[in-house]
């Protein structure tokens, strides 16, 4: 069996700017899901979701509770839930405790997607003023993923990438090496 | 806790099995991403040395069964949240009920009950609260037992005021509690139409017939065959023409009622137009 693959970009403060720079760019033929966790206000849901579907020819959408995963799409988790993946690769929301002062969390949907696709997953960690998304880069890299974090220096706010790099094995990548990594993904 | 995986998909199929024939609690319906991340918290939490102590004491104690379910079952809640569903029920669906000379209401998984004195408040201001009975129902004792006590953290009074008003309310959000050292004790008035009571949603049947049912943020926990289970619980459980409110995030659609059901406006509230 192939394995199954799959991209999860974190980020909180200064990550939607990259992620308006980086979307453009990639291939509209990607042959994996890309989910999206961004700490954010209350309520801005459809919002975020039309603002990055203007930016790519790929479908962007609110990820749904027991909906399964598709490759080429873009799934942006909603706020105020954990987003977690199912071992039958479709979402399921939480409605528990923050993680890191955050709703959604980071680490959660890291973790529980490195449980369901193992060696397959792909994590990215953008700009951001807290450590949100470490500790799922550590859980990644026990199953085998590839963990990045954005070069923090080209970062809004480099907290959360710096504290990447210095507690676990990230690849560091700047702004404009992330279309090409990303589409190189196979 | 860098990895939440301190149980395995295996254990945790163990333990749910353990919990349903020695205790009678079904969680095998249950999504299980949640679960296992639940369960995995509580191994982490109490500090068990392994996983067949942690299973041994789920088994044969009681005491700490309890303190399971607990751990494993998400309580988080709020009062009036989603400001703008609480308005709909305001300006629209309670309103509507006020021919019914009696007006049934069931919250079900109500957790410690602030949606509980969201209802009662509402009622009161539209003048139906005498004519109402709001049955609240939760799989868990302890939390029904907090929710009877009727007193929230001071600290969320602010955030509670603000979705209050935001829900289209025009009272002095603290006229309805008593600050009571770091809790807020809501005006016991409210309380006298409000039954509290264990139903679990998996195993237990319909018990009277609603003009109103809420469920908020309860079936994301269910899996589609145990969702579609439960929506065929409510149906059984409310009146033609009545209503069902879910989660922001839940919906009747794909469900076998789904095409006896109609949406009312944007929020996730449906109205039954046929038996
Ligand atoms: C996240 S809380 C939702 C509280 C509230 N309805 C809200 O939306 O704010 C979920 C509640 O569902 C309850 N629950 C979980 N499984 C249940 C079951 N099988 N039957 C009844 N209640 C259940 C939990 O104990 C918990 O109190």
């Amino acid at each position: 069996m192939t394995k199954r693959r799959a991209l999860i970009i974190g980020g909180s403060a200064g990550s939607l700017d990259v992620l308006l720079k980086v979307l453009p760019e990639l291939n509209p033929n990607v042959q994996f899901p890309i989910i999206v966790v961004v700490h954010r206000k209350q309520g801005m849901d459809s919002l975020l979701t039309d603002l990055l579907s203007y930016r790519t020819v790929l479908k962007v959408k609110e990820a749904e509770e027991k909906e399964p995963i598709l490759n080429g799409n873009i799934y942006i988790a909603p706020s105020d839930y954990h987003l977690l993946i199912e071992r039958d690769f479709t979402f399921s929301l939480d409605y528990s405790e923050k993680v890191n002062y955050s709703r959604p969390s980071i680490d959660v949907t890291f973790q529980s997607a490195a449980e369901a696709y193992h060696d397959g997953l792909v994590c990215l960690l953008l700009s951001g003023s807290n450590a949100d998304g470490v500790n799922g880069l550590i859980t990644n890299n026990l199953f085998g993923g590839i963990s990045l974090a954005q070069e923090p220096s080209s970062a809004q706010v480099s907290y959360m990438p710096e504290q990447a790099i210095l507690r676990t094995n990230v690849n560091i990548l700047k702004i404009e090496e992330m279309p090409a990594y990303i589409n190189s993904i196979s | 806790m860098p990895y939440s995986g301190a149980i395995s998909d295996e254990q945790t199929e163990i333990l749910i099995n353990d919990v349903l024939e020695h205790h009678g609690y079904d969680f095998t319906g249950y999504s299980r991403a949640s679960l296992k991340r639940r369960i995995s918290r509580l191994y982490n939490l109490d500090k068990h040395l392994s996983f067949a102590e942690f299973r041994y004491k789920t088994l044969n104690d009681a005491v700490y069964f309890k303190h399971f379910v607990e751990g494993i079952t998400v309580n988080v809640t709020e009062m009036f949240r989603d400001p703008s569903f609480y308005k709909v029920l305001r300006e629209h669906i309670l309103p509507s009920l006020n021919t019914y000379p009696f007006i049934r209401i069931w919250l079900a998984g109500c957790s410690t009950g602030e949606e509980v004195y969201s209802m009662a408040i509402l009622l009161e201001e539209l003048n139906l609260l005498n004519k109402s009975l709001i049955y609240a129902t939760d799989i868990n004792p302890s939390v029904l037992e907090k929710a009877g006590q009727g007193m929230f953290p001071l600290s969320q009074m602010k955030s509670y005021s603000e979705n209050y008003i935001a829900a289209g309310g025009k009272r002095d959000f603290s006229s309805y509690y008593s600050a009571n050292y770091s809790l807020a004790k809501f005006d016991p008035d409210l309380k006298n139409k409000m039954i509290f009571s264990t139903h679990n949603l998996v195993s237990d049947h319909s018990f009277n017939e609603f003009q109103l049912i809420l469920c908020r943020n309860v079936l994301i926990y269910f899996d589609r065959s145990l969702q579609f289970n439960v929506l065929q619980l409510f149906d059984q459980s409310l009146e033609n023409l009545c209503y069902l409110a879910l989660g922001s995030k839940e919906t009747i659609e794909f469900s076998p009622i789904s095409s006896r059901y109609k949406r009312v406006g944007t929020e996730k509230i449906w109205r039954k137009t046929s038996t």
